[in-house]
This record gives C-alpha cells, structure tokens and sequence, in this order.
C-alpha cells in the first residue's frame, strides 16, 4: 500500500506514539499504565510505520533485531529482581536509592521501574517480532 | 540457603536469555545448554542437602509476606524432585548434543529446552496453587511447541490431542483455583490446609477436589483421561520423548500428591477411594495397551501410563508407607523412563526405527547397548535387585497390610505384564535376527564424539537404577522422612506462615 497521505502522517505520529508510549510506561507506577501497555503502544508506532511504508523499513528504524530487544527487556527484568538479591534480601524485593540530580532535586529509582522498562521491551519485542513475521509471510505468499 | 531457592527457576531463564541472544551461534547454545543444566543439578543438590540437614527452607518472593504473596517452598519432596529434575535435564541436554538436528537448534531448541526446566523447576517449588498455575502454563507452552518443532506431519497430529486435552486441563485447574479462592480467600497451600481444616463446607470441598483431580489426573495421564499421552509421546525427536516421558507427567502427579495431602485432606475416605480406583484402571489399561503396541516408544508411552497407577495408588493409600512408596516410585520411574527412551533413541540411529516389525539383531551389532536397555527394562518390570523391586514392594506390603486385595494383585498382575512388554521389546529388538533387507549397524558406525554424547547419559543413568536398588536402605529412608513430612503437613505450614510451634 502507497498513500501519500498515511506515509506523511506515520512521520510524525511515530514519534508522538513513542513519546506516549514511554508517558505511559512511567505513569504506570503509580495510576493506569505500565509496561505492558507502554510496551503495547510502541509496537503499534512500529506497525503503523511498517504499514505506511514497508517491512524492511520498519525494521531499519528499529536497528537492532526485534529478538536482541527482547533478550534485552528479559535481562534487564531479571537484573531488577536480582538486585535485591545482592543486597541480602529475597528475590524481587522492590530496592530503591536516590540519585542527585543537583542539590535540591533528588531522583528517586527502584527496582520496580527497571523490571517495568523490561517488559516494556519484551513486549515491544515481541509483539514486533510476531507482527513482522506475519508481513513476511504475507510477502512471500503475494 | 533460603535465598537459593530462586536459583532453580532464575538460571534456566537466565540461559534461555543466553540461547536468546546466541540464537545464530548453535555452538555457543549447546555449551550454554550443558553448562546451566549442569549447574541447575549442582544447586538441586546442594539444596537438597540444605533441606535435609536444616529443615524446609521458604523463600518469600518479593518480602511480601505468606499467605499475601508467592512463596516457594523446598521440602524434601520438593528437593527430591529438583534433583531428579536436574539429573534429567544434565542427561537429555548432553543426549541431544547428538540427536537433535541443526534446523531445531536454530529455531529455538535450546531456548525452549531452558524454558521447559523453568517450568518443572517452578512447578515443584510454588507453594502457591495460582503460582503452580502459572508454571504449569510455563511448561506446557514450552512443550507444545517442542513438540511440534520440526513440523513432521506425526508430530503436528500428535500435538494436537496433546495440546487439546492440555488445555482443557488448564481450564478445569482455573476453574477449581478460582472456586476455591471464592471458598477461602487465599491460594497459599500451606494456609489453605489451615483454612479448609474448619469443618464448614465439606461438601463443597470434596467438589473442587475433584476438578483438581481431573485436571491433575490429565497432566499426570491418569485413567480415563491418558490417551493424549501414547498418541503424542512417540513423534518428536527421542531426547524430546525423555524428557517428557521422564518428567512431565511426573510434575502432574507431584502435583497431585501435593495437592492431596496438604489442601484435600479432610475427607480422605471419599477422595483417597476415588484416586486408589483410578490408580488401578490406570495400571491396568496402561499396560494392556502397551501389550497391543508394536512400536517401542509406544509401548513405553503406555508404561509411563501403567506406572503412574502406581504412584497414585501409592497416595491413595494414604498411609505412611504407601506414600514413602510413591516418592520411591518417583525417584525410580523418572531415572528409568527417561533411560529407555534414550536406549530406543540409539536403537533409532543403529537400525533406522523403532517399529518392532522393522527392526533387529541388535544383541549382535551392539551388545553392550543391549545391557543397557536390560538395566532399566528389568527395573520397570520390578527384578530384584534393581530400583523398580523396592519400590513394588513398598507399595504392595502397604496394600496387602492394609487389606487391599484387589490393589495388590493389580499390582502384581501389571507387573507381570510388564515383564511381558520387555520381554517382547527384548525379543523383537534385540534377539531376533534383523529382517530381510534391513541392516543394523554396530554402534562403533557413529562417530567417536556422538557416541559419548549418546552413551555417556544412558550409563550415568543406568548406574543410577542399579545404586537406587544397591542403596535401597538409604532411599527408603529419604522416602519414609519425607512421606512423613507429607503426611503430617504442620512443619510446612508453620515454616511457610512463619508461625513458629508453641511450645
């Protein structure tokens, strides 16, 4: 499918999405949102580019294979719930530490939020990973 | 130790991640492979060890306390079977060194290898009834999918009855958790046996019991629902088989004697009646189809089928040395079914099948292969003195003590039957000349590296057979302390609940 209108339109809704997609990633600490659905939306930015252009394209904006993101998001959940391990507590325990950004604001991280950014990308993995196997296929049977 | 407990469930996935990431370097995936299941045995032993010098270990998932969140437990069934899990895991993963094809590897082998271990691993560790619902799910998503990987047109046919009646499982287990939620207000076992013990509401109890019965019976292929286990079990490539064979089903009657002496306990007469009749049709109708089978891995399918009626027979009984007898069977069953399935995997590559009609002369061409497969056939069909006597024997003395005549001539007769089985894959397989135009290679025809990869599991594994039978003493001991940790379920609530015994 060529259409002007929809490959002018995927320029700059793709970035809006994934804006709204990382919004609603971190929104899910603590009212509706979360890795899930943050992860959900980013894929769909992916799916809009790979309709509005093709495949290969949206696999080129994508750099890196959609599998090493979700080996990625896999690590980096695992990591979050090891942490507390290191420090002497059960698996999965939320661990958080403050990071000073100056001497007024302070950040403060936890282990939740990186378990969170790592579904995040599983499920942007995967959900990629499935979505473009399908167009290949589809590709290949045309 | 405690916080060990992850390490069973955390490595194999920290593995699959690896496997994820080394997906175009199959080299690199087969030493990752051999590597995590050798290291998974190594802390399988190490906590088994922890759990019998200091006790039930609890792991609270997360710090949120029992019965709010999940908690793992590792008693000494648990532990048991961790063992036994990463001695199987070791030997499939090194047996498929040789066996499985490239196309498999690159398409996810040994991912889904890693995620199936998960899944048992997780399985015997949840104390958890949603949680062992999840693991379920885990294992079950890995072994569809190995099971149809390489989409041969058996495979796909056997998948499917397999992943029907597995699914209707999982849905009856939903359902039963979600009812008994609706009951108790809690799905943590060990406070679920305290909340249950209230003698309110029998009679809605023994109800659900009975979905987890069903749903649990058809993991574990209990009569009437085995027959997706003879139907699938035969196509996949043979490590596949053995590790199914050896361990799935086995996680389904873990399950159930779990369940059944720590949540349903109240009404032992009716529900332990129930599963003890069950426990005899499925001996019965086990090892009568394997009679009418001519293939071997069919015929061993309908084994694992007759066997588990002796593990459940053993919780039906439900006395301390039935149970012990049941955990022994375990220990036994699960060295020695995964061993003929990888004998009938050798005797694939040695003579091009596994139909009986099809093949022959393999006492000939490979002798030594023939004692092998002797160790665990004679062990399945219970010759003293390997494994599979002691743990017949401990059923049936409970059985005859208890005056259950008709259990222990079950017992008996499908024993013999057994022996039948074997005698005829020995007879077909390995005595009888190899027919007209088939030829049946020695096994110095694979090459040097292969053939250890092949033999080296199938020894390990036989050696263990015969030190089960040698060492009977100290296994039975190990099965009678925990049989009574199964019966007497307070040490594993108190130690889940952190409650600790008024004095």
């Amino acid at each position: 499918m060529t259409s002007l209108i929809l490959r002018t339109a995927a320029r700059y809704l793709f970035p809006i999405i994934m804006l709204f997609s990382i919004y609603a990633l971190l929104r899910g600490h603590n009212e509706p949102g979360g890795g899930f659905v943050g992860g959900l939306a980013a894929a769909s930015a992916y799916i809009l580019y790979a309709l509005a252009y093709d495949v290969a394209a949206a696999r080129h904006l994508l750099r890196i294979d959609s599998r090493t993101v979700i080996a990625t998001g896999l690590i980096i959940a695992l990591g979050s719930a090891l942490v507390s391990v290191v420090l002497g507590q059960p698996f999965m325990t939320g661990t958080w530490g403050e990071l000073a950004i100056t001497s007024t604001y302070k950040l403060k991280l936890g282990t939740p939020l990186f378990f969170d950014i790592g579904v995040y990308l599983v499920v942007l993995g995967v959900t990629v990973t499935i979505l473009f196997a399908l167009s290949d296929q589809e590709t290949e049977a045309r | 130790m405690n916080a060990w407990l992850i390490a069973p469930v955390a490595l194999p996935l920290f593995a699959a991640i690896l496997s994820l990431v080394l997906r175009t370097r199959i080299r690199a995936q087969r030493i990752v492979s051999v590597g995590a299941n050798a290291t998974a045995l190594a802390i399988a032993l190490a906590l088994f060890n922890a759990v019998r010098t200091d006790g039930i270990l609890v792991l609270q998932l997360g710090s949120w306390p029992a019965p709010f969140g999940i908690t793992f437990v590792a008693d000494l069934f648990s532990a048991i079977m961790l063992v036994l899990s990463g001695l199987m895991g070791l030997a499939v993963s090194v047996y498929g060194l040789a066996t499985i094809d490239e196309a498999r590897e690159r398409h996810g082998y040994h991912l889904l290898f890693h995620v199936l271990m998960m899944g048992v691993n997780g399985a015997f560790l949840t104390g958890d009834l949603f949680n062992l619902y999840v693991w379920f799910e885990v294992m079950l998503m890995a072994s569809f999918v190995l099971l149809s990987l390489g989409g041969e047109r058996a495979q796909l046919e056997g998948s499917i009855k397999y992943v029907a009646l597995n699914f209707l499982s999982s849905a009856l287990f939903l359902a039963g958790v979600g009812i008994l939620y609706g009951i108790s207000g809690t799905l943590n076992m060990a406070d679920l046996s305290l909340v249950l013990d209230q003698p309110a509401h029998h009679g809605i109890i023994n109800m659900v019991s009975m979905l987890f019965l069903v749903a649990f019976g058809i993991k574990a292929a209990l009569f009437p629902l085995f027959f997706w286990l003879p139907a699938s079990y035969h196509t996949p490539p043979h490590p596949v088989s053995a590790i199914f064979a050896g361990l799935l089903t086995k996680v389904g009657v873990y399950a159930l004697i779990r369940v059944f002496t720590l949540v349903f306990r109240q009404d032992v007469d009716f529900t332990h009646q129930i599963i003890l009749i069950l426990a005899a049709f499925t001996m019965v109708t086990g090892v009568l189809g394997a009679a009418a089978q001519m293939d071997m891995r069919r015929i061993l399918s309908f084994h694992i089928v007759s066997q588990i009626g002796y593990m459940v027979m053993g919780l039906g009984l439900f006395t301390e040395l039935a149970l012990a007898g049941a955990v022994f069977y375990i220990m036994h069953h699960i060295i020695v079914k995964t061993n003929l399935f990888l004998v009938a995997g050798v005797v694939q590559r040695l003579s091009g099948s596994n139909e009986l009609k099809k093949i022959g002369g393999v006492y000939r061409a490979a002798p030594w292969l023939a004692v092998l497969f002797l160790v665990p056939a004679l062990s399945l069909a219970g010759i003293p003195p390997l494994s599979g006597f002691f743990a017949k024997l401990t059923l049936i003395v409970d059985a005859l003590r208890g005056a259950s005549w008709v259990m222990a001539a079950v017992a008996l007769s499908v024993g013999l039957l057994t022996l039948f089985s074997m005698t005829k894959i020995w007879n077909e397989v390995f005595w009888k000349p190899a027919p007209e135009g088939t030829q049946t290679l020695p096994l110095a025809a694979i090459p040097l590296r292969e053939r250890i990869a092949l033999l080296l599991p199938i020894i390990v594994l036989a050696t263990c057979t015969v030190g089960i039978g040698l060492g009977a003493g100290w296994m039975f001991d190990l099965a009678q302390q925990t049989a009574e940790q199964l019966l007497d379920p307070r040490d594993y609530v108190n130690a889940v609940l952190g409650v600790t015994e008024a004095p």
